[in-house]
This record gives structure tokens, C-alpha cells and sequence, in this order.
């Protein structure tokens, strides 16, 4: 039996849903609900420490910098970062692939060479590739997932060129959920001199990612997915290649030194945290990552793999249900898009919706994905470790009569 | 949320029955209608003749609630001028937003008076407009 205690510590998940029902929150993969623990610990900030980090003199400018500094030391130990200052604070993973994008890739990329992307990426690695090809003349090419979601090494070899500069790759899709396998892409990548990097969004609140175990050369991820506040994220940078690359923003609390014609900027990661920081954010991820190793990752994904055993049963039940992705739970996270036959996901999402079941339907930020897949939309229901059998068994009860609300035969 | 009052008889009868869902050999205008955020996507196509809506069709993809709103729709602006198609759109939106309508004005929206539990739905309201505001491009280009 998975533990149902997690919901206890998730003031949003003991509220009733509009319909009075309890919601059975299954859109994690959208944004995650906050613990008790980590609202605390903003209220704390902003009760007893707020003020501007890495600015004033005084007592609690002087706290806030040490706690800052203090996330992003515990935040390189959780992904396996071999020093803090491969550690840079951004709004989030989009924030963090756009400046990985501008900064890295302009210097990287030139016209005629090669970037390599999957045709499964969300639009946030996609789109800042697609620019860049664009704004150099590079050629933007897509490898193309297998029939469980993933992309192969055999794909990498056939795609993969003297002319590649940039391979960026989702550790798991936000679709289909599948787990890339990245040690095995990020050397063969290596191998040709092209430099990687990981959409870590879906990977790193639900599994355990170590950056020098995958030896990946950048890496993004977002806290709002893993228990933090929106607006604050990681990019993961090889300490190497963080001091050559200039800072795609530009602005206070970044520069040793500006004359009127000129400016030379601090070492990174400083360099790449323009304006005022998101410091309440940071202290919110500093507690998320704290709540997560009292969990263990480990415990997390076995949690969500069994739930996943669950929900793949229940589902695979359903009449007239199209599953899209791995049907093995040992290869993919708790991620699982689907679709009723005849009916559009959107109605799909509203009946679920009117049985307190939240899941979430279009096409994900994943166009080209979806046009491969050849659908218009799917619905993905996406868990974390405080679900339960019993959310599984909500959505599969209210899946099965869909059909019957919209006047088609069961 | 009441589920039979958004999927009523009237919408799942014209979700399930396409009656107007095919291409129009006789069209001269022909206009998409995109809900990007959910995937619905149709072409509505119009003939008009002699300043009236003699034939109206659409193809395309959606949820329940656009594809019941645009065959509403069609079945209603057939054998209407463009000056009476628009009054009914100004009307079809304004019940969405909730403005109050006469019982005269109700009368006249027919069977699209069925969508009027979506103006409590606000994620579902664009389903329901998107056929409207592509029925109000297709006018304006057919008057140029």
C-alpha cells in the first residue's frame, strides 16, 4: 500500500474542490502543490529576514545573502553539481534554456552547423533552438522518439554529426513520460564535440538526477514543479563553460566594474543574476529540496512507479481508451497521456473536472509532437508522491463514463 | 458543475450528428477558426448569393461544445443576410457574456440558447465563441 500520510502536509489537497468532492489533483506535471513546510518557510523570510541579497550591510541583508548562498550550495549537492557556482538562479527552466540558448549558443553555433533537438521537446526547447538557428544560419534538425516515447542511441548515431554543436534533449517527456536514456545520448554527443543539454523540468522533482553521473554540460528545472514557488529555477551549467559565456541579461549586481564605454562582469554565476533575485523564491526551493530528501527520491519514484502500476491497470480497463507512450512503468515517470475515442479532450477534462479529477488536456506545449503523433490534443494525467490509489481509482471511475455524458454508446 | 446542463440533448444531438459537417462545392468564402490553447480548429465555409446566406458548412476538429456551436450556428444563419448573421452573433455573444437578452432575443438564438450554461464555464467559453468570431471574419471578408 503507497502511504497516504504526504497529504497531510498539503494545505490545498485537504480542501474540498469547487463540487464539495476532494479534488484528486493529477496535473503535476503543470505545476505541484506546495507543503506547509515550504509556505512556512516564505512567511518566515518575509516575516524575519526580508531584504535585498547581496546588497546591504545591516543584519538581515546580511541573513538573506547566507541563506541564498546556502540554497544554491544545497541545490548543486541535490543534482550532483560538483561546485555551487555551476549553480545559477533564473525565473525558471524556460528562463534557464533561453539564456543557455543566447548565451552558449551564439558563441557555439554558426551557419551550416547543426542543433539537435527531439521532435517530443516542449515548446521551451524548442522554440529558443529554433531562434537560434535562425539568427545564425544553423540548421535545426529532430530526432524522432521511438514507439515508447524515448529516443534511442540508434537514432542519435543515425542524426548525430561532425556538424552537430548542441544536442538538447528532455530527460523525460512532458507528454508521453518516458525517460530518455541520457548518460548513453550525452556521450555519444561528446564524442562528436557537440556540447548537451537537459530539459530536466519532469526529471529532476520525481527521480534522482545527478549532472556528473549523466555528465550533461547544462541543465534546466524549475522549482514550481517540485514543492517551490513559481518563478524560481536552475540552470546547471559546467563551471567551465559558465566563465566563458556572457550574460544574456544585463543589469545591477552583475559587474566588478562600468565605465561609460565599457564593463567587465563577476565571475559566474553572479554574472548571470541581473536585478534584484527572486530571494524569497530561492528560500521557498531551499525548503522544497529540504521536504524532497526527507522523502528521498529514491522513495519518490518508487512511490510514483507503483501508483503508475496502478493507474496503467485501471486505465488499460477503460473501453475505447488510446494510451500514447511506454506501457512499462519502469521506464517512464508518473506521466500518461490519453485520449477517449470520439471524444475531444477538452470534454474529456470537464466531465473529469465536474468528479473533482484534475488533469489537464491539449497539446502540452509540444505541437510538433503532437502533429507526429498525429492528434490534435490528448489528456495527460501526471502524478506526484502524495497521490493515492484512490485518485487512480477517481479518475478511472469518472474516465468510464465519458462516453455515456456525451451521448455515445458506452 | 452540472454536466446536463453544459452537455444538453441540443449540443451532444448536433456533436453527434454533423449534418453540417462537410465542404461546400458551391462556397465562396471560406475562413479557419483556431483555439490554439485547446486544439479546436475549423474551416467554415459560406455561400453567399444575392445578399443571402444560401448555404453554410464547416470541417475541421473540436470539443463538443464548438462543434454543437458551430453547427448551431449554421443552421441558424442559413437563408439570413450578412446584416441579420452579425445581429445574431452580437447576440450569441452577449448572452455569453452574460449581458441580459429580451425573451424575444432568446427566441431568436433557438437552439444556440443551449449554450448559455457555458457563460459559467470560463475555460469553456472560447469553445463556444470561436465558430462566432470565425462566422464574423467570414462576413467581412465576403463584403470586401
Amino acid at each position: 500500500m503507497v502511504s497516504t500520510d504526504y497529504k497531510k502536509d498539503f494545505p490545498l489537497l485537504l480542501q474540498p474542490d469547487a463540487g464539495g468532492l476532494p479534488l484528486a489533483y493529477l496535473d503535476n506535471a503543470a505545476t505541484t502543490q506546495k507543503p506547509r513546510q515550504v509556505i512556512d518557510a516564505v512567511r518566515n523570510y518575509y516575516e524575519t529576514f526580508n531584504a535585498n541579497p547581496h546588497r546591504g550591510a545591516y543584519s538581515i541583508s546580511v541573513r538573506v545573502t547566507e541563506a541564498f548562498e546556502e540554497v544554491r550550495a544545497k541545490a548543486a549537492r541535490f543534482i550532483g553539481a560538483a561546485d555551487p557556482e555551476e549553480v545559477v538562479f533564473t525565473f525558471g527552466a524556460t528562463d534557464a534554456i533561453n539564456q543557455a540558448a543566447q548565451s552558449y549558443g551564439e558563441q557555439a553555433v554558426g551557419a551550416g552547423d547543426e542543433i539537435l533537438i527531439s521532435v517530443a521537446e516542449h515548446h521551451s526547447n524548442l522554440l529558443p533552438w529554433q531562434r537560434l538557428a535562425k539568427r545564425t544560419g544553423a540548421v535545426l534538425r529532430y530526432l524522432i522518439p521511438d514507439q515508447s516515447g524515448r529516443v534511442t542511441t540508434e537514432e542519435l548515431a543515425a542524426k548525430l554529426t561532425s556538424k552537430t554543436k548542441i544536442l538538447a534533449i528532455a530527460h523525460v517527456s512532458n507528454v508521453l513520460g518516458g525517460v530518455n536514456p541520457i548518460g548513453e545520448l550525452a556521450a555519444m554527443a561528446h564524442e562528436k564535440g557537440a556540447a548537451v543539454l537537459l530539459d530536466a523540468a519532469q526529471s529532476v522533482p520525481h527521480i534522482p538526477v545527478n549532472v556528473r553521473d549523466l555528465d550533461v554540460d547544462f541543465m534546466a528545472f524549475s522549482g514550481h514543479k517540485m514543492l517551490a514557488p513559481a518563478g524560481i529555477g536552475v540552470l546547471y551549467g559546467k563551471k567551465e563553460l559558465l566563465q566563458r559565456m556572457e550574460p544574456a541579461r544585463l543589469g545591477g549586481g552583475i559587474v566588478e566594474e562600468v565605465t561609460q564605454q565599457d564593463a567587465r562582469f563577476l565571475d559566474a554565476p553572479l554574472r548571470f543574476e541581473a536585478g534584484t533575485q527572486n530571494a524569497e523564491g530561492v528560500i521557498g526551493l531551499g525548503a522544497a529540496i529540504d521536504y524532497l530528501e526527507a522523502v528521498g527520491m529514491e522513495a519518490i519514484q518508487d512511490i510514483e512507479r507503483r501508483l503508475m502500476d496502478d493507474a496503467l491497470q485501471e486505465l488499460c480497463a477503460i473501453p475505447r481508451i488510446r494510451l500514447y507512450g511506454a506501457g512499462d512503468a519502469e521506464e517512464r515517470t508518473g506521466i500518461l497521456s490519453f485520449n477517449i475515442e470520439d471524444v475531444h479532450p477538452h470534454d474529456t477534462a470537464t466531465i473529469l473536472a465536474s468528479h473533482g479529477v484534475a488533469v489537464r488536456a491539449g497539446h502540452h506545449c509540444a505541437q510538433p509532437l503532437m502533429a507526429h503523433l498525429g492528434v490534435n490534443a490528448t489528456c495527460r494525467m501526471s502524478l506526484y508522491f502524495y497521490n493515492t490509489e484512490e485518485d487512480i481509482r477517481r479518475l478511472a471511475q469518472a474516465l468510464s463514463t465519458v462516453r455515456e455524458v456525451l451521448g455515445f454508446e458506452p | 458543475m452540472n454536466l446536463n446542463e453544459l452537455y444538453s440533448q441540443v449540443i451532444k444531438d448536433h456533436n453527434l450528428s454533423h449534418h453540417n459537417k462537410h465542404p461546400l462545392e458551391g462556397a465562396n468564402v471560406a475562413v479557419p477558426g483556431r483555439n490554439p490553447s485547446c486544439g479546436d480548429e475549423i474551416e467554415l465555409f459560406l455561400q453567399i448569393e444575392d445578399g443571402v446566406v444560401e448555404d453554410a458548412s464547416y470541417t475541421g476538429i473540436g470539443c463538443a461544445i464548438s462543434q454543437a456551436s458551430v453547427s448551431i450556428m449554421i443552421d441558424l444563419v442559413r437563408g439570413k443576410t450578412p446584416a441579420e448573421a452579425k445581429e445574431l452573433s452580437r447576440l450569441f455573444l452577449a448572452m455569453i457574456r452574460k449581458e441580459p437578452l429580451t425573451s424575444e432575443e432568446m427566441t431568436r438564438l433557438n437552439d444556440a440558447a443551449a449554450l448559455m450554461g457555458v457563460s459559467n464555464m470560463p475555460a469553456r467559453v472560447k469553445c463556444a465563441t470561436m465558430p462566432w468570431h470565425t462566422l464574423e471574419a467570414a462576413l467581412d471578408a465576403a463584403s470586401v
